[in-house]
């Protein structure tokens, strides 16, 4: 990449999603393990975009991996300073790679949403993705994310139906994250032919990238999902691998994430 | 008043404290609908099948005959003469709801649910509880209707729950325990919502108390507050007059809603809300959320929660397994803030002096959510004159907890 006039620079996200090739977006939850370096070995195995996720003592929307994630990371004392933190160290190391945080309301509010958002941008944030805030809620924290530059960053579902789409659509910028099972995180894959479908009806609404996640665990289901889509995410597969290794996690998450990104970079896109 | 007393419609007039929530679901800053988008859909069609339901007779038609001829409404306007005499001041009286079917106020919501539930093609229902009260009544009329029932409860209250577990299996429902999180109301809660997430296609998830995501806030308090409305009948019929203070316990504050909501324009009636204090209000180990915690988001709406200061959710402590809820419905929130209602708390000692207080007093054993109820009235009656009416809510029967009381005061059984 060029040097970016920093007035005109595309933002992180932008960026990565006009790669020539689909993103690979890789999530694992912030203060589970060795963090900084799980999320060095992240980037290191070719992820495009990374969510951190913040945990929470409620993730209502989560299957057993993240829950367990979530609750390793609280039982380890992290704080929403420890997730900042986090970030912005990573964001230190990593000047180029853009960085999503993902997790639920409360968190999120509890200071404000203002103070959240700058708390946030400080720490380099790009995007945010708050599960329990749809649409008609976004005035709990939409404005005050938009107002900072950080792009939030809505879900769309298999019940997101066209009536609904275009309200889901219009406040998310960065890219719209499509979860291609009605259920929890880490469990079922969504068939393919369902999650094509989706992806083309929810893209005739909107120019945004659509990265697809929920359930996604392999390289080949990725490559699969990533002919049809944007993008690709990919969590609990990453969680489990931090809970399993521990300290060894991360060349393990390097190995999984190789893996991931060569399978997702090389798919030929079904459309444009 | 409506010329049926059981009937849920609300028939609200403008400046009102009973015309809330607004379009959106909000009671001011509360309320809301907080849920992931899987379930926005389902949300907005369940509050599209309310409103149908609503403006149907033949629906309100159906829900008061159950009422009446299934649960034995309406519940009987009690004048507790002991116990006024011995507290020395005001004149107690009480609704008796822990005289309808299953024992408590909790079957009301249930029958109001789930005819919405078989009104929407629903065919699998879902429901959390937390000491099983909730629980009993969801299996209860999923039997009476012949539907399949998973319950969710958190595998500690399994355990010191155990009557109420094998109750909801005889009456043919599931009993899943909860292990994640820790284990309580609000684990059950998630995995209720995770269930839900799963399964939108099929399942109705029937919430035990005035919270949640719009509309259940709603329906649930337009379900219960048949309470307050022959509450209103009945007091008139007796002294010819409303009572000037209602109280009633809150743990999700359904019983409360159902009792105050009927009387909420009544500018001479006074309203007590009582929260479990559980070892003092000073510690951590309380069910406060109004009086000791802070607005936030869990759950689906927007309300007071015990939090942490990063927004963490706490675990409450009460006596009262069915008070142990770190959160409160949004209307309370609201109403707290407008000052129309004013809440209290009474610690487990006190609860337990008032449960044994009421045994000894007027041969009613209550469960130990009224009791924090009756612990207030006690406090309060002394000094109010004795031309003066206390009408409080008896939400519950004490049957399930004699167990925990047993253990609490040293008795071995």
């Amino acid at each position: 990449m060029n040097e970016p006039d920093p007035m005109t620079t595309p933002n992180r996200l932008s960026v990565a999603f006009a790669k020539p090739h689909p993103a690979l977006v890789c999530f694992i939850t912030a203060g589970d393990g060795d963090t900084a370096a799980n999320l060095d070995a992240l980037v290191e195995g070719g992820a495009d975009v990374i969510e951190l996720g913040m945990p929470f003592t409620d993730p209502m929307a989560d299957g057993p991996a993240i829950q367990k994630a979530n609750i390793r990371s609280l039982s380890a004392g992290t704080t929403t300073a420890d997730v900042l933190r986090i970030a912005t160290e990573f964001r230190g190391r990593h000047p180029d790679v853009p960085l999503v945080l993902m997790g639920y309301a409360n968190p999120m509010i509890r200071r404000g949403p203002e103070w959240f958002a700058s708390a946030a941008k400080d720490a380099g944030v790009d995007g945010v993705i708050c599960v329990d805030i749809p649409p008609e809620e976004d005035d709990a924290l939409g404005p005050a994310l938009r107002e900072t530059g950080i792009a939030p960053i809505r879900l769309a579902t298999p019940t997101t139906d066209d009536k609904r789409l275009p309200a889901v659509v219009e406040g998310s910028e960065g890219f719209l994250y499509y979860v291609a099972v009605a259920g929890i995180t880490g469990m079922q894959q969504a068939a393919i032919e369902s999650i094509e479908a989706n992806v083309t009806r929810i893209k005739r609404s909107t120019d945004i990238p659509v990265a697809v996640g929920f359930g996604v665990r392999t390289p080949e289901q990725a490559g699969e999902i990533a002919r049809v889509a944007d993008g690709v995410v990919v969590g609990s597969a990453l969680v489990e691998l931090v809970a399993e290794h521990g300290a060894d996690a991360p060349a393990r998450l390097r190995e999984l994430t190789a893996g991931l990104a060569k399978a997702v970079h090389s798919a030929a896109r079904a459309s444009s | 008043m409506t010329d049926q007393p059981n009937s849920f419609r609300n028939q609200p007039d403008a400046n009102t404290f009973r015309q809330m929530p607004d379009e959106r679901g909000h009671f001011g800053d509360y309320g809301g609908r907080y849920v992931a988008e899987t379930l926005m859909p389902l949300v907005l069609d369940l509050e599209r099948e309310y409103r149908a339901a609503q403006a149907d007779p033949e629906f309100q038609r159906e829900f008061d005959d159950l009422l009446e001829h299934y649960v034995g409404r309406p519940s009987p306007l009690y004048f507790a003469e002991r116990l006024t005499e011995a507290l020395g001041g005001a004149q107690v009286w009480f609704k008796r709801d822990e005289l309808n079917h299953t024992g408590a106020h909790k079957i009301n919501n249930c029958i109001g649910q789930i005819l919405l539930a078989i009104r929407m093609g629903k065919t699998r229902i879902i429901a959390e509880t937390g000491a099983g009260q909730h629980g009993v009544a969801t299996a209860t009329v999923c039997a009476r209707f012949g539907l399949p029932c998973v319950i969710y409860m958190g595998a500690e209250d399994v355990r010191r729950q155990s009557p109420n577990v094998f109750r909801m299996k005889l009456l043919g429902a599931e009993v899943v325990p909860v292990t994640s999180g820790r284990g309580t109301l609000k684990d059950a809660m998630n995995e209720g919502l995770r269930d839900w997430v799963a399964n939108v296609h099929d399942t109705f998830y029937i919430i035990g108390t005035a919270a949640g995501p719009h509309p259940y806030p709603e329906l649930v308090r337009d379900f219960q507050n048949v309470i307050g409305k022959e509450a209103r009948v009945q007091m008139q019929d007796r002294i010819g007059r409303l009572p000037d203070l209602l109280v009633a316990a809150i743990g999700g504050g359904s019983n409360a809603l159902g009792l105050f909501h009927p009387f909420l324009d009544d500018p001479d009636v006074k309203m007590l809300g009582v929260e479990a204090a559980g070892h003092g209000l000073d510690g951590e180990e309380h069910a406060a959320s109004l009086l000791g915690g802070f607005p936030g988001v869990l759950h689906g709406n927007k309300t007071y929660l015990l939090q942490d200061e990063d927004g963490q959710i706490t675990e409450g402590h009460s006596i009262s397994a069915g008070l142990d809820y770190p959160g409160i419905g949004p209307e309370h929130a609201w109403l707290k803030d407008s000052g129309r209602v004013e809440y209290t708390a009474i610690t487990d000692e006190e609860a337990l002096d008032a449960f044994q207080l009421l045994c000894r007093t007027e041969g009613i054993i209550p469960a130990l959510e009224p009791s924090h109820a009756i612990a207030a009235v006690a406090k309060r009656a002394k000094d109010m004159p004795k031309d003066s009416v206390i009408l409080a809510n008896l939400c519950g029967r004490g049957d399930k907890d004699i167990f925990t009381v047993a253990e609490r005061l040293g008795v071995k059984m």
